[in-house]
C-alpha cells in the first residue's frame, strides 16, 4: 500500500533549482548598470539577466521570430528537457517541428519572466549589494515590467517585429501587454485563456496562496534560503489550491471520481484515501522541488495588480485605439479561472478600438489547463491563425 | 400601405454572375463601396467576407459555430465566435458603414431589437432573409396543412433554428414601426437571382424566394 507521503517526489535536488536561479541552463543575457529596467514601482533595477531558449532560425530579415510568454509556474523551457525536473517541456504540444508553432519556420524565443526563478534576476537571484539572496528585498514587479525586460531582450536580438506574441494565463496577460507597451512591434498576438485585468477572484486565490506560504514557519520572512530551510508545505498548500482552479469539476470528476487510493475501504484518518487527495499532495509536493516560493509571492502579486484599463482612463478600448495587430483571442468553455465572458470582454474592446481580432471558444471540460493540454481544436485554431498571418506577413513554408 | 412602401423604388438589379461565388453575395457585394468597413453577422464559413475583401471593402464577421470561426481564421478574416442576439449590443454607435445580416433574422431570438442594433452600430444595414409568403409556401399550408418546407429551408418544424419567420410585407410593416428607412428593397428568386421587373408589393411578397434590403436609419422626427 502506497500513500502520499512515502510516494518519492521527482529526483530533483533543492541544489539545482537554487543553482538554476543565477547559472540557469539556458542562455543569459546581462544588462549592466548603464542599462536599467525601468520598474513601474519607481525602482532602477541593474544590474539585472534575462535566461530564454530559443528554436529554430531567425530568417534573414528578422521576419519569424515568435516571442512565448510564459503563465505563473512556467518558465522559459518550452520544448527542451527541463534541467530540474528532466520532464518535457511545458508546451511540447504546440511547439515543434510541424506543430501550430513551427520551429522549422518560425524563430521561437521564450524568456523568464523578471521575479522568476529560473534564472531572470528575481527574489532567488543574488542581490549584487549583499551577496546574498533578493528574497524580499527584490521590487515587486508587474506585468508590464515584465514585458519591458523582455522588449529589451528583443532589442538585443536585434528584432524590430515580432511576428506573433503567443502565452496563456498569466503568459496571455504579457501578450496584451506587448500589445498595448508596443503596439508596432507586435504583427499578430494570440492571448489565450487570459483577461485584461486580474478579478477580485483570482486575486482571493492568490492571496490565500501566499498567506499559506508565509505562515510555513520554514518561510523565515522569506530568507528562507541563507537559513537553510524552503517552506515547502505552505508553498505545497498554495499549489494544491491553485491546482484546483485550473481543472474543471468535470475533469475531476473523470480522472478520479470518488474512487480510493490503493484501497478499498476508507482508513477513518486523515490519509489520502481519495485519489484526488493523493493527485493533489503530488501537485504539490513535486512543486515545491522545482519553484521558490518567494517568486510565487512576487509573480501572483503581478497578476493581482495587471488592469490594463486602469492605465487608461478606465476605458479598454482606448489601450487598443487604431493598433494595427492582428488578434486571435482563445478561451475555453470550462474554464472558470479566466472564463469566456473575460475574453469576451477583451475582445469587445478591442472591437471598440478597430483592432483586427478574432476570437474562439473552444470545448472542453478540462477547465483552464486545457491550453497546455492536448486539444485538437485548440490547435487548429492556432494552426489557421499563424498561417494566415505568416501570408500576409510574407512567411513561406520552409523558411 | 404606408407612404414608404409606395414611395419604395422597386427596381430589380442586373443579375452579377461570377460562378466562385453565390449570386446572392455578389448581389450584396454590388451593393457595398470599395473601402467601407462592413460587420457581417452570421458569416459562416466566411465566403462573403472573402469576396468583400477582394473589392477592397475592410470586413469582419461573428459566428456562432467554432468550426466557422475555424474556417474564417484559417482565411486570415477577422471573426469573433458570438450571438447576434446577445453580442451585437457590445458594438460600439457607428463602429461601422455596413452591417450584414443575411439569412439570419428569422433565427434570432429578438429580431426587432437585432434590427435596432443593426442600425445602431452601422450607418446602413443590410438584411437578408427567406421570404414566408412566397407561394409555394403558402400552398403548403393551405392544401397540403402542414409547416412549409422547401428546398432552401428543409428543416422540419421541430428541428429548424428559424424561430421568427416572416413575409416581405411583414418585414415592411416592421421597419416602418421602429423608423427604419428602406432605401433598396430586392425580390430573389429560389436560385437567388433578383426578380427582373418591377412589380407591386403584394406581386413581390408572392413570388420572391427571398427579400434583401438596403437599409437605413429614418431621419429624426419622421
Amino acid at each position: 500500500m502506497v500513500n502520499v507521503q512515502t510516494i518519492p517526489g521527482p529526483a530533483v535536488h533543492a541544489e539545482d533549482r537554487v543553482l538554476e536561479a543565477d547559472h540557469p541552463t539556458s542562455q543569459v543575457a546581462v544588462f549592466t548598470d548603464d542599462q536599467p529596467l525601468r520598474l513601474d514601482c519607481g525602482i532602477d533595477l541593474a544590474p539585472f539577466q534575462i535566461a530564454y531558449q530559443t528554436y529554430g532560425e531567425l530568417n534573414a530579415d528578422k521576419s519569424n521570430a515568435i516571442l512565448v510568454c510564459h503563465a505563473l509556474t512556467g518558465d522559459q523551457h518550452v520544448a527542451n528537457v527541463h534541467p530540474v525536473t528532466g520532464k518535457p517541456g511545458w508546451w511540447v504540444t504546440l511547439v515543434g517541428p510541424g506543430k501550430p508553432l513551427d520551429t522549422d519556420r518560425y524563430f521561437i524565443i521564450c524568456t523568464n519572466v523578471i521575479g522568476g526563478c529560473m534564472g531572470s534576476t528575481g527574489p532567488a537571484s543574488i542581490n549584487p549589494a549583499t551577496g546574498k539572496a533578493w528574497g524580499l528585498d527584490f521590487p515587486v514587479i508587474t506585468i508590464p515590467d515584465m514585458v519591458r525586460a523582455q522588449a529589451m531582450l528583443i532589442d538585443r536580438l536585434g528584432i524590430d517585429t515580432l511576428f506573433a506574441v503567443v502565452g496563456g494565463s498569466m503568459g496571455g496577460m504579457q501578450v496584451l501587454q506587448w500589445c498595448v507597451a508596443y503596439p508596432q512591434r507586435v504583427f499578430s498576438a494570440l492571448p489565450i485563456a487570459c483577461s485584461t485585468r486580474h478579478s477580485a477572484q483570482n486575486i482571493a486565490f492568490h492571496e490565500l496562496g501566499r498567506q499559506a506560504v508565509m505562515a510555513d514557519p520554514d518561510w523565515r520572512d522569506g530568507r528562507y534560503v541563507e537559513q537553510g530551510t524552503h517552506p515547502r508545505r505552505g508553498l505545497g498548500v498554495a499549489r494544491m489550491a491553485a491546482h484546483i482552479t485550473y481543472l474543471s469539476d468535470a475533469a475531476l470528476h473523470r480522472k478520479f471520481g470518488r474512487r480510493m487510493q490503493d484501497r478499498e475501504l476508507p482508513t477513518f484518518s486523515f490519509d489520502a484515501d481519495f485519489q484526488v487527495e493523493s493527485y493533489l499532495r503530488y501537485q504539490g509536493s513535486s512543486f515545491v522541488e522545482r519553484f521558490d516560493a518567494n517568486s510565487y509571492l512576487y509573480l501572483t502579486r503581478a497578476m493581482d495588480y495587471f488592469d490594463i484599463a486602469a492605465d487608461h482612463d478606465g476605458v479598454l478600448a482606448k489601450a487598443f485605439r487604431d493598433t494595427k495587430t492582428r488578434f486571435c483571442v482563445v478561451s475555453f468553455t470550462s474554464d472558470w479561472l479566466f472564463p469566456t465572458s473575460e475574453s469576451r470582454a477583451t475582445v469587445h474592446a478591442l472591437n471598440a478600438g478597430g483592432a483586427r481580432v478574432s476570437f474562439a471558444e473552444i470545448e472542453t471540460d478540462r477547465g483552464h489547463d486545457a491550453f497546455l493540454l492536448d486539444v485538437p481544436e485548440f490547435f487548429d485554431i492556432v494552426h489557421a491563425f499563424l498561417e494566415s498571418a505568416g501570408k500576409t506577413r510574407g512567411l513561406t513554408a520552409g523558411e | 400601405m404606408t407612404a414608404q412602401q409606395q414611395a419604395l423604388p422597386l427596381n430589380g438589379l442586373a443579375s452579377p454572375s461570377d460562378s466562385r461565388y453565390r449570386s446572392d453575395h455578389l448581389l450584396l457585394a454590388e451593393m457595398i463601396e470599395s473601402g467601407s468597413k462592413v460587420l457581417d453577422v452570421g458569416c459562416g464559413d466566411g465566403d462573403l467576407l472573402q469576396l468583400l475583401e477582394t473589392r477592397g471593402i475592410d470586413g469582419r464577421g461573428i459566428e456562432l459555430s467554432r468550426e466557422g470561426v475555424n474556417h474564417c481564421v484559417a482565411k486570415g478574416l477577422a471573426v469573433v465566435q458570438g450571438d447576434a442576439d446577445t453580442d451585437l449590443v457590445n458594438y460600439p454607435d457607428d463602429a461601422f458603414d455596413y452591417v450584414i445580416l443575411s439569412q439570419t433574422l428569422q433565427a434570432t431570438r429578438q429580431p426587432r431589437v437585432v434590427l435596432e442594433n443593426l442600425l445602431r452600430i452601422g450607418r446602413r444595414a443590410i438584411v437578408s432573409f427567406p421570404n414566408f409568403g412566397y407561394w409555394k409556401m403558402r400552398l403548403q399550408l393551405l392544401i397540403g396543412g402542414h409547416m412549409p418546407r422547401t428546398e432552401n429551408l428543409p428543416a422540419t418544424w421541430y428541428d429548424t433554428a428559424n424561430i421568427h419567420f416572416c413575409t416581405i410585407k411583414d418585414f415592411v410593416e416592421l421597419c416602418d414601426a421602429i423608423n427604419v428607412k428602406m432605401e433598396r428593397a430586392i425580390a430573389l428568386d429560389l436560385y437567388g437571382r433578383p426578380l427582373q421587373f418591377n412589380a407591386p408589393w403584394w406581386f413581390w411578397n408572392m413570388f420572391g424566394e427571398q427579400g434583401v434590403f438596403l437599409l437605413s436609419r429614418a431621419e429624426k422626427g419622421r
